[in-house]
Order: structure tokens, then C-alpha cells, then sequence
């Protein structure tokens, strides 16, 4: 009994170190991932508020003491970051404006209502995705260079106030998800599909609406290739343009260019912790539906 | 193709037949509801596709009208040693950051569903450097990887390995850039675990009851069951190394001697520094073949490994 009691303890607790250890190890290897998934961002901050011969330093000053703002004021001065964020600002929330009101209406088209060539046209709009940019790039230039748009942004927002496939794609998905049921009564109440589309289904898909403009703002903050073709005049540059423009001619400072892609990059990562939730289920939603 | 199609068109719901008079009527709304896209599609996406069909049959830099030649850009295209060398490190770009990233990816997607603490914050570490800019991380890891003052070459004398010259290096360069890319995979991560919450526990209970281990559980449940999201992931990761641009037009400009001049890269060269509009646009085309062929290969043999339940 005895043997039998001891026996089972030392298996019960071989068990439970087994487990804990196996805990451990996950989170050990956890740990070390995340870490070398946030030191990039961590040295990129450091390196921006450290004078230069601290830059070079081994072992490396981790944290410096005290930190060095200079490189911020010294970066501004040489290139007109503010102007850059302006226009990037302006440029996004104009293409999450344009986005929001096209890409919602004809999701609406396919998600909400029964006709005869939707699939054939909703299966064509998939298709679009897997045109790479570099197929429609040059006649693009040469249709918006005989509009005389380039230099503007005009070739980078008009685009979007006529949809975009993968923003359809999503709400589409979303608006599936409504009840029937919603439509009908307020069909049978005499309401007509703008009525039913503005009051009923936009307010019921406000997450997904916040989804797409996030992911749309990200995207006009980030495109890099668009802008390079496009604009041309320093004045009007985004800020991923201007930070590829500053790179060229101050190669090898690293404390401003650090502290330059530290502002290019600061926005954006605020944005992302404050609206994390709904930008984490917008990721596992276009996902799961394709 | 028609599986895929199947799965995002969602199940028909069984309802009764509207009157044709409504019929009628939908069809004009739904028409209009859709028509910004139709009206986009044609303007600037189906013109454009064809357009440059057109112009990589000619000799064209946007001064002059286009002159047709022929297949003139193609012969010459099979005749330039970049071309080839653009094709090549986009290739192998793609044969090895595709089936790393996707490894990588879903092993940590697995460690974060295995009801870890604290899975909220990875997932968010994970994820956090794949919102900053492109052109940002670029400088970034420029710095990282800089022979003579950066932190990765500094750690590893420091503990006593030889650094092999990253950016600076023909034999490294690419491998460098995988490595850049691979951290920033934190979209197929959070895609992976999300498919990975979605698998039932019954399936894993199960499994136990019949004596699998945590691997097997891994490699008879879980891959099967994730399978079409491994495939969505896959081809947007193919899609996109074949498009692989930003991150070799700020930190390398192609060198050293080429060996990092990617295929997209080589192609905006073309079309925007030469004024080789001809050339680029088959270029362009030969890039949209590729792109097509490596896709349906991908979809032809996604028959023998995904798993779509029960609804096919």
C-alpha cells in the first residue's frame, strides 16, 4: 500500500515536473522569438537618441543615458518630415474616404441582393487580385500622364473611390454574415435597397467598415511604389518617399536616420495598439473566408 | 479552382423564388450597386491589362507613339543576361522564403495556441513589425546588417563567429533579405493561429483516445485541418516574392553586382529609368505568366493536400 502510494506520487509528480518544464520551454522559446521580433524596433529607437560615438559602442549601450533628442530636431531640419506626414495624412484619409463609399456599395451589390452575373462578376473581381501591379503599371502611367495627373495624387486616390477588390471582398464577407430576415421586413415596410443599405446593413457592419479603413490608411501610409512613380515635386512626397529621398543623401548617419524612420514608423504603431482588436480580427477574417 | 470558388461563394441558402418582376428589378439594382467597381475594372484594370499586351509588341518610351516590332522585346528579353539574372534571384527569392516563412509561421502559430499566457502580447510582438513602413524597416536593417558598426555583426564577434558580409556580399545578399522578410511574417501568423482556434477539440480528443502523440496530433489533425488556410497563405506568399520590390530598391539598388537586382525591380528600371516602356511591359507580361502558372500549380496540387471538411 505503502509502495503502491509512493509509487503513484513519484509518477504524479514526475508528471507535474514533466508538465512545468514543458511550460517552461514554451514560454522560454517564446520569449526569445518575441524578443528578436521587437529588438529591431527597440535598437532603431535606441540608435535615434544616442550621440554618434555611442552609435558605435560594444558592448552597446542599450538604453543611453541620458537620451540625446538631437537627432529629431537635426532630422527635421534637413528634410521636411512635417510636410511629408501632412501629405501622407491627407493622402490616406482622402483613399479610406473613397475606399469606404465604393467598396461598400458594390459588396452591397454582391452580398445583398439576388441577380442573375454576380457570381460570374464577383469571381472576375477575385481574379483582379492576382493582377500584378507591374501588368497595369506603365499604361496606367501613360493614361494618367495624358490626363496630365502625374505629379499629383490624383492617380493614386481617384483609383479608390471606384473600389478596391480586396476591401469588397472583405465587406462582402461581412454583409453575408447580416440576417436575411433584416432586409425583408424593411423591404416589406416600403423601405428601397438605399434605405435598407444605409440604415440597416451600414450601421450593423460599423467593425467591418473600421477594418477596411484601417487597412486602407496602413496601406497609403506604407506604399512605397505607387508614390515613386507618381510624384515627382519634393513638396508633395509621402513620407515612405521622403525617408527614400533623405537615405540617398544622408546614407550613413544612423542617429537621424533612425530618428527619421522612428517618425515615419511612431503613427503607425500608436494606431496599431489603439485600434489592435479590430485589426487582429480583420487579418483572421480575410483569412479564414478565402 | 472550382473548390476555392466553392468555399467563397459560402452555402446557398434554400429560399423561395422572388417574382420575375423583382427579378427584373434586381438585376438593374444590383447593376448599379456594383457599377463604381465595373467602371474601375475597365478603366484600370481590364484597359491597362490589355494595353499592355499592345505595348510589349512595341518600341515605346512614352516621348514618341509606339512603334510596333513584333516579338522583338521577347527575343531580346531571352538575349539579356540582366533579364535572366532578375529572373533568377527572384526565383530562388521566392523557393526559399516561401516554404521557410511558412514553416516558421505556423510553428509559432501552434506554440500560441498550445493555451499559452499572455497570448494576447505575442501575438501583438508578433505581429507589431509588420505595420512599420516598408522603406523604414529597409533602413532599418541596412543598419542591422552593417559590416562594420552593426548590432548583428558585432554580436556574432562577439561570440566569436564570422560575419559573412550581409548586404555587401554576392553570395549573402539574398539570404539577407529572407532574413528581413521572415521577420516580418506576422500577418500569416495571426492568419495561421485564427485557422487554428477553428479546429474543434473533439477532433483533438479523439485522437488522443486512439494513442496519438502531441506530433502525430500535429501531423494528422491539425496540418489537415488548417490546409486551406496553409494553401490562402501560400499563394499570397508567392504573389508577393514574385512582386518582391521596395526592400531591394532602398537597400541594395540591385548590387552587389546584381545579385539582388529582383525580377520587379529590374522591371521599374526599365520602364521608369530607361523609358523602355516596350520592354518593361513584357516584362510585365512574362511576370503575370509566371504568376499564373506558379498559382495553378499550387491550386492543382492543393487537390492532394488540403482538406476542405465536410462540405465537398
Amino acid at each position: 500500500m505503502v509502495i503502491l502510494e509512493r509509487n503513484l506520487s513519484a509518477r504524479y509528480s514526475s508528471r507535474r515536473f514533466k508538465l512545468m518544464t514543458a511550460s517552461t520551454i514554451k514560454h522560454l522559446v517564446l520569449i526569445l522569438l518575441a524578443i528578436s521580433f521587437v529588438f529591431p524596433m527597440f535598437w532603431m529607437m535606441s540608435t535615434s537618441v544616442k550621440p554618434d560615438f555611442e552609435q558605435l559602442r560594444w558592448p552597446p549601450v542599450w538604453i543611453p543615458n541620458p537620451f540625446d533628442f538631437s537627432n529629431y530636431p537635426n532630422a527635421m531640419n534637413f528634410e521636411p518630415f512635417f510636410q511629408y506626414i501632412t501629405n501622407t495624412l491627407v493622402y490616406c484619409v482622402l483613399t479610406v474616404v473613397g475606399t469606404l463609399v465604393s467598396s461598400t456599395l458594390v459588396a452591397y451589390g454582391f452580398a445583398r441582393i439576388d441577380w442573375p452575373e454576380k457570381n460570374f462578376l464577383f469571381i472576375l473581381m477575385l481574379a483582379t487580385m492576382m493582377l500584378p501591379f507591374q501588368v497595369t503599371m506603365v499604361p496606367l502611367f501613360v493614361l494618367f500622364k495624358t490626363l496630365g495627373w502625374v505629379g499629383s495624387y490624383k492617380p493614386l486616390i481617384v483609383p479608390t473611390f471606384f473600389g478596391s477588390a480586396f476591401n469588397i471582398f472583405l465587406l462582402r464577407q461581412f454583409f453575408m454574415t447580416i440576417p436575411n430576415s433584416l432586409s425583408e421586413a424593411a423591404y416589406i415596410d416600403g423601405a428601397n435597397e438605399l434605405v435598407i443599405f444605409w440604415r440597416i446593413i451600414i450601421p450593423l457592419a460599423k467593425p467591418a467598415l473600421a477594418t477596411v479603413a484601417l487597412f486602407q490608411f496602413i496601406y497609403g501610409w506604407n506604399d512605397f511604389l505607387g508614390p515613386l512613380i507618381y510624384l515627382n515635386d519634393q513638396s508633395t512626397f509621402t513620407i515612405s518617399l521622403g525617408l527614400q529621398n533623405y537615405v540617398s543623401s544622408y546614407g550613413t548617419q544612423w542617429g537621424l536616420l533612425m530618428a527619421a524612420s522612428t517618425v515615419a514608423t511612431l503613427p503607425i504603431v500608436v494606431l496599431f495598439f489603439l485600434a489592435q482588436k479590430t485589426f487582429i480580427q480583420g487579418i483572421s477574417l480575410s483569412g479564414l473566408k478565402g | 479552382m472550382s473548390t476555392t470558388v466553392n468555399v467563397v461563394m459560402g452555402k446557398k441558402s434554400v429560399k423561395p423564388k422572388p417574382s420575375r418582376a423583382r427579378l427584373r428589378r434586381n438585376r438593374l439594382i444590383g447593376w448599379l450597386f456594383i457599377s463604381p467597381w465595373i467602371i474601375g475594372f475597365l478603366a484600370f484594370a481590364l484597359y491597362p491589362f490589355i494595353a499592355s499586351l499592345f505595348y510589349s509588341f512595341t518600341n515605346y518610351n512614352i516621348l514618341s507613339p509606339p512603334q510596333w516590332i513584333g516579338g522583338q522585346n521577347y527575343q531580346q528579353m531571352i538575349k539579356d543576361p540582366l533579364f535572366w539574372q532578375s529572373l533568377y534571384n527572384t526565383l530562388y527569392y521566392t523557393v526559399v522564403f516561401v516554404p521557410i516563412s511558412t514553416v516558421i509561421a505556423i510553428a509559432i502559430a501552434l506554440l500560441l495556441n498550445m493555451k499559452i499566457k499572455g497570448l494576447a502580447i505575442y501575438r501583438t510582438l508578433f505581429y507589431l513589425p509588420s505595420v512599420v513602413p516598408l522603406v523604414a524597416s529597409s533602413i532599418l536593417w541596412v543598419w542591422l546588417f552593417n559590416p562594420s558598426f552593426g548590432f548583428i555583426d558585432a554580436f556574432l564577434r562577439a561570440i566569436g563567429l564570422p560575419a559573412p558580409g550581409w548586404l555587401y556580399s554576392d553570395a549573402w545578399v539574398k539570404p539577407s533579405l529572407v532574413l528581413m522578410s521572415l521577420w516580418g511574417i506576422g500577418q500569416p501568423i495571426v492568419i495561421y493561429l485564427a485557422g487554428l482556434q477553428g479546429v474543434p477539440n473533439d477532433l483533438y480528443e479523439a485522437a488522443v483516445l486512439e494513442g496519438a502523440n502531441t506530433w502525430q496530433r500535429v501531423w494528422y489533425v491539425t496540418i489537415p485541418m488548417i490546409s486551406p488556410v496553409i494553401l490562402f497563405n501560400v499563394i499570397l506568399g508567392l504573389i508577393g516574392s514574385f512582386q518582391y520590390f521596395t526592400q531591394a530598391y532602398v537597400m541594395t539598388q540591385g548590387g552587389p553586382d546584381n545579385s539582388s537586382l529582383f525580377f520587379a525591380l529590374y522591371l521599374y528600371q526599365q520602364a521608369f529609368q530607361c523609358l523602355h516602356l516596350g520592354y518593361a511591359s513584357a516584362m510585365a507580361w512574362l511576370l503575370f505568366v509566371l504568376i499564373l502558372v506558379a498559382t495553378l500549380f499550387v491550386f492543382r496540387s492543393s487537390a492532394r493536400w488540403v482538406y476542405y471538411g465536410g462540405e465537398q
